[in-house]
């Protein structure tokens, strides 16, 4: 077969949400386990859930210049990029490189959809959408990456991913294979997702939302809790960046070929997707050096019920794991990026964060589900994201 | 990078396929418009084949013909989906429901508005479970989903499926992102020099491409800045294609037929 794409360092990376802004912030959560969701005070939302906001996006102000970007959704990654010197770490890497080296890979599931819910309520007589509501650089997907392209001053490609909930996580397999196909020599990837009505009250009539905090991988869990978040990383060869820096060591992905919106229930796409990443990154069949798994885990039934048999499959019970979806909900098209900024802080801190709020994990699983934060030695994480669609991704993130 | 293209799919209007428009697009026939023939797809179970959407099986249509033309099993490839719009007519008709005294949205509809429904029906209907991804990219969506599609085959040595497709909006979203018509391309990408060599390379800049008489067509839909391309694999010739992007930079492609 195909020899794997080289790893990726991740010399620098940042993550918004309702846990925390930036890396110290959500890095005090974790190990505080203080988690950011809340009872959703948004007008226009199903009544009596829980969602992760993050707090202050109302105040955020984007440059004059990009004004015409301006939605929540830009304004979250406006505040993410301003965070733990990020915008700094690719302005090098553009001096490095070369602005047009440098390519914006950009995940999302409804971009600033929200900007069009509320133009929807303004609209005249005649049903027309208001003369100020701009779509191009709001509501459509490739605005995201248009806008980062911009606010960061590069000229490489840009490329809005919408997977659902992998978007973050492919746009990491995306960079991987644009930089091994010589397009650039660097990258920013993540994802960056918002709450609006359309996902909420969807998977409302879906009834998949918690009526609280959602709480992944408890035996009595009741669903999800939406949040929304910013995750954002900066790709270079691992040669390019000091040694021992973290990095995306393997990235798989697969479709389940089976639902639109349910797993396969013996979850054989995301055993096929962790399978793949695990062999990207160099890992031999039944030889496993990742020390924790970052579990998609988002609380519903089904979804974690298929996890919990797809990881019994691939590692018994040797691998603790755990979802960090107790602290931030499911930021959906960030989810992927967001989880994988965490996996660096874990092998960062030697840290497996324990699920939030569960007492009894579901004793079906057959796995290691941590339910209190443990202090290891962490090397290298798995992150999963799955999505609607069918769409499975895992991400290996380490120390070469 | 470059890549070899081994299968080819298009419908639009006056378009009704690949190997039934090639004189059309060779310029050997006359264009005439025509109504666009969007059936459901035959491979899909009957509950999922009655939830297609127009925009779903345009897509399906013409990966499927592509697929088929190329000789590969269509479980076989990777997937590229490219849209601008998406799945438009299922997130304004979400639109529509969330404005109505209670606001209650249709579970079917709400998984059909991901931006990757198109892959998801794809998957279901070939039974694959190879890797896919979804992209956007407003006007720049046909050339930067090849870029993303030959990138995967140079890099990751497989097969792809690349697929470009856009229908209309509805009204009032449509008012301020007009498409003027439904198109669709697809093009089965291998490694290797096999059947017509395709390059795809980034420029600073390139002359717009024609897309001569089916001019009127390359402007009214996104998808259908995939024209020059099929024009030049329909006349078998040499040609270099430049596609300019929206924020500067442009794709630049070239064509060589292939020996065979």
């Amino acid at each position: 077969m195909t020899p794997p794409l080289a790893p990726l360092a991740m010399p620098a990376f940042t993550a918004t949400s309702a846990m925390g802004t930036g890396l110290a912030a959500t890095r005090e959560a974790l190990h505080a386990r203080r988690g950011g969701l809340a009872p959703c005070d948004l007008p226009g939302m199903p009544e009596g859930i829980w969602v992760g906001r993050v707090p202050g996006l109302e105040e955020v102000a984007l440059p004059e210049s990009l004004a015409r970007y301006d939605c929540r959704n830009h304004r979250l990654a406006e505040l993410a990029l301003r965070q733990d010197g990020f915008a700094e770490a690719v302005a090098e890497a553009a001096a490095r490189f070369g602005a047009h080296r440098v390519a914006v890979v950009m995940g999302t599931s409804t971009s600033g959809i929200a900007e069009t819910e509320a133009a929807y309520a303004r609209r005249d007589g005649d049903g027309a959408l208001p003369p100020e509501f701009d779509f191009t650089h709001t509501h459509d997907l490739y605005a995201l990456p248009r806008y980062l392209r911009a606010r960061l001053g590069l000229r490489g490609p840009a490329v809005a991913v919408s997977t659902a909930c992998t978007s973050g996580a492919r746009t990491f397999l995306e960079a991987q294979s644009m930089i091994a196909a010589g397009l650039c020599d660097a990258a920013v990837v993540g994802g960056v997702d918002t709450l609006c009505r359309m996902t909420l009250h969807g998977f409302n009539s879906l009834e998949l939302l918690s009526r609280g905090a959602c709480r992944p991988c408890a035996a009595d869990r009741d669903g999800i809790s939406i949040g929304e978040a910013a995750g954002l990383a900066l790709l270079v060869r691992a040669e390019d960046a000091p040694e021992g820096t973290v990095a995306l060591l393997g990235a798989g992905a697969s479709a389940d070929g089976h639902h639109m919106s349910s797993p396969h229930p013996e979850g054989l796409g995301a055993i096929a997707a962790m399978r793949a990443a695990l062999e990207a990154a160099g890992e031999a069949p039944g030889e496993h050096g990742v020390d924790y798994i970052n579990l998609h885990g988002t609380g519903t039934r089904a979804n974690d019920a298929m996890e919990g048999n797809a990881v019994r499959a691939l590692f018994g019970d040797r691998v603790p794991c755990s979802s960090t979806k107790g602290w931030t909900g499911h930021t959906l098209g960030a989810s992927g990026a967001l989880e994988a900024v965490i996996a660096a802080l874990c092998v960062a801190d030697g840290l497996v964060p324990g699920c939030l709020g569960v007492e009894t994990p579901d004793p079906g699983f057959g796995v290691d589900v941590a339910v209190a934060n443990r202090a290891a030695p962490v090397r290298r994480v798995l992150s999963n994201s799955f999505g609607f669609g069918g769409s499975n991704l895992a991400l290996v993130i380490g120390r070469t | 990078m470059r890549c070899g293209i081994i299968g080819v799919g298009l419908l639009g209007p006056g378009l009704p396929g690949w190997a039934a428009s090639r004189a059309v697009l060779a310029g050997e026939a006359p264009w005439e418009l025509g109504e666009v023939p969007l059936l459901p797809p035959a491979a899909l179970p009957p509950t999922e084949r009655r939830r297609t959407s127009a925009a779903v099986r345009l897509a399906l249509a013409v990966a499927a013909e592509a697929a088929s033309a190329s000789g590969l099993p269509p479980d076989g490839m990777e997937t590229v989906f490219a849209s601008s719009n998406g799945d438009g007519a299922v997130v304004g008709s979400i639109l529509e429901a969330l404005h109505t005294p209670g606001g209650a949205i249709s579970p079917t509809q709400f998984h059909n508005s991901v931006h990757n429904a198109a892959a998801g029906y794809w998957g279901i209907a070939t039974g694959s479970h190879r890797a896919s991804v979804s992209l956007g990219g407003h006007d720049d969506s046909f050339a930067t989903g090849l870029v993303q599609a030959a990138a995967a085959v140079v890099a990751r040595r497989v097969p792809v499926l690349f697929c470009c497709s856009d229908a209309p909006l509805t009204p009032p979203l449509d008012g301020r992102r007009p498409t003027g018509a439904i198109f669709g391309a697809a093009l089965v990408l291998v490694p290797g020099d096999a059947g017509t060599v395709l390059s795809v390379e980034m420029a600073d800049r390139a002359e717009p491409a024609s897309a001569g008489a089916l001019g009127p067509l390359m402007a009214a839909n996104p998808a259908a800045r995939a024209l020059p391309l099929l024009q030049a694999l329909a006349a078998g010739r040499v040609a270099r294609i430049g596609l300019p992007l929206l924020d500067g930079g442009a794709v630049v492609l070239g064509v060589e037929p292939g020996a065979a």
